[in-house]
């Protein structure tokens, strides 16, 4: 038996000796790989970043600016204030004859950073709880785990509205509201995967050498959950546009002269009785693209990173 | 189970009156009394006003009252801004409204979110699985806020089917738009959950051990398969209700249904505190109990855990 497998093994060992070294690949250099070939998240991240480039082209295209009011067009725009090229109204005129297409643009900026930074601080604070809470253990695990518990069962929107009211309406407000109401989930993710690294060799190797604690939670705990943190990340922001959107289609977030998708929704669904459809379905359609957008990518990105799918 | 059960109201208790306090402390370190306004009221009629409101009070003093007429009583004092009214008759007014059209909305996503992904699961890549992966997904970019207008322009603007808002004690054809601009997105998720956690169980061993022994396959899905699908349906159960109960905000306010979050928005736009403060902890509590009584009945159905 062993005899008849020896010519096997040899003609083996010369098979692989005419082979080159195989370049190795980087966990990231995987995950683009493996993103790439996701063509749904991959038309997707170009779409997202068409209406990101157009957020900060637009300016330059539109005739009219977004506080500018048409006077020829205010109060018929049912009758003039129609999508045209030859008015310059590329997307048509609201009710007061504001330029839809250059507030449609100022929403698409205030959208996509309330949803970026509101992510960010919510991806902050959730990793870093998460991370002490997971790396620290024992009780005081129990007590940040069962505070994070408590502040789940509680209705957000109605608190977040609450501080709104509160503390005044302000974008600044709005984000640090909706970030710090949305880290909830994050922390939870995160203390789970931390729970899983912090006993590798590595970071008892660290632990040795006399690290402290909070370094290895920044230096070796934090940069090993980065995968996860990502695809959480990237679904966070879709969230975080949904919460702004919500709160300003109430008339409760962002304020005149600015705005953003949920205000000009609410605009555009107030006035449809007015046959000015395209006064909602603009700024509909941006914010549905988005969306999509985001969560295909996120998808992708969950797909290409998660170690649990490999 | 009798454990697990007294240590779960353990921690409601605690989260309830912590939702109660930290709304008072909001109301509180708000810039301005209920009573400021452009033409300052005489020294003395504000303090008399102050006084029948009890704000004239140290605040711990005014907490322990409120937290104690709230938890004894359910009175959530008056309003500051309608001087006859007290929050309790505008809660009283508008839950009704809310509680009708939120208990569709719930029957909703539930009764077709779970047939339609438990069908599209059995019947995986065919024309239905398609269907329901499309709506789950489709529903996903579609929040109430923009189910609301696309429904009223389709129904009401272009088919003239459905009036496009108001109550009218709650008839049928007044309650079709809201249900279905609220429970949309939830039915969708529960269709996804469904979905994916019954292709899981239809995969597993005692499945097709199931098979094996020659069982008719209704026998099989309706016996063996359907309960430990339901599992992650019954535990996103408590989500879709908060997401339930803050979407009917956007329902009052668009279709003019007159529920709690009309008034909610209302008193939020004219800062009328004691109402926001009573809605608030209204739903708050509400939710608390209901993920309460979702977890006990996960504890109850669910074999496996351990409690």
């Amino acid at each position: 038996m062993i005899v008849a497998e020896k010519n096997k093994i040899a003609e083996m060992a010369e098979n692989l000796s005419g082979l080159n070294a195989v370049d190795g690949r980087s966990l990231w250099a995987d995950a683009r790989r493996r993103f790439m070939h996701n063509k749904a998240a991959v038309v997707s991240l170009m779409v997202l970043t068409l209406i990101v480039l157009f957020s900060f082209v637009g300016p330059y295209f539109a005739v009219w600016s977004n506080e500018e009011i048409d006077w020829a067009v205010m109060g018929s725009a049912a009758s003039k204030g129609m999508p045209s090229f030859q008015t310059g109204h590329f997307f048509g005129t609201d009710d007061l004859g504001r330029d839809i297409f250059s507030r449609v643009v100022q929403g698409t900026q205030v959208s996509l950073m309330v949803g970026v930074v509101g992510a960010f601080i919510a991806v902050l604070v959730g990793t870093l709880y998460g991370a002490v809470a997971g790396y620290v253990g024992g009780r005081t695990d129990q007590i940040m785990m069962r505070l994070v518990d408590i502040l789940m069962a509680i209705p957000f929107m109605f608190v977040l509205i609450l501080m709104l009211v509160v503390f005044g309406r302000s974008i600044g407000m709005l984000f640090i509201g909706i970030g710090l109401l949305a880290w909830l989930d994050m922390s939870r993710i995160v203390r789970g995967q931390t729970l899983s690294i912090k006993n590798k060799e590595f970071i008892e190797a660290a632990r040795a050498a006399g690290v402290s604690s909070f370094k290895i939670i920044t230096r070796h705990i934090v940069p090993n959950l980065l995968g996860v943190v990502a695809v959480y990340a990237t679904l966070l922001v879709p969230g975080m546009i949904l919460t702004e959107s919500f709160i300003s289609f109430l008339g409760l977030g962002v304020q005149e002269p600015n705005t953003s998708w949920g205000a000009l929704i609410s605009e555009g669904a107030g006035t449809i009785r007015y046959d000015t459809e395209w006064q909602l379905l603009f700024p509909l359609a941006f914010f549905v693209v988005s969306l999509f957008c985001f969560y295909f990518i996120g998808d992708g990105l969950r797909d290409a990173l998660d170690p649990k799918d490999r | 189970m009798l454990n697990y059960v007294i240590k779960r109201i353990a921690i409601a208790i605690p989260t309830i009156l912590i939702l109660i306090i930290v709304s008072f402390l909001l109301m509180h370190s708000a810039p301005g009394g209920p009573f400021t306004s452009e033409r300052p009221l005489p020294p003395q009629v504000l303090a008399n006003i102050e006084a029948k409101y009890g704000l004239d009070q140290p605040l711990w003093r005014q907490m322990v009252n409120y937290v104690w007429s709230v938890v004894t009583q359910f009175d959530f004092g008056p309003s500051f801004k309608y001087k006859d009214r007290t929050v309790n008759e505008i809660i009283g007014q508008g839950f009704p409204i809310t509680l009708k059209y939120g208990f569709w909305s719930f029957v909703f996503a539930i009764g077709v979110g779970i047939p339609l992904g438990a069908i599209a699961a059995i019947r995986k890549n065919t024309w239905i699985d398609y269907l329901a992966v499309g709506v789950s997904i489709g529903a996903q970019v579609l929040p109430n806020f923009v189910m609301a207008p696309l429904l009223v322009i389709i129904f009401t603007l272009w088919l003239g089917w459905l009036p496009g808002g108001g109550w009218n004690g709650g008839s049928i054809e007044y309650l079709i738009m809201p249900v279905i601009a609220l429970s949309t997105s939830y039915m969708a998720s529960i269709a996804r959950i469904t979905r994916s956690s019954m292709l899981e169980v239809l995969n597993s061993n005692f499945i097709r051990t199931a098979k094996a022994k020659g069982l008719p396959s209704r026998t099989i899905l309706l016996r063996h398969a359907l309960k430990p699908s339901l599992l992650p349906v019954i535990s996103y159960l408590g989500p879709a209700f908060v997401g339930l109960i803050t979407g009917s905000v956007v329902i009052d306010i668009y279709f003019s249904t007159g529920g709690m979050g009309y008034f909610f928005v209302n008193s939020a736009m004219n800062r009328d505190y004691s109402v926001m403060m009573g809605i608030t902890i209204l739903v708050g509590f509400l939710t608390i109990m209901f993920s309460l009584v979702v977890d006990l009945l996960y504890a109850w159905i669910d074999p496996k855990i351990r409690y």
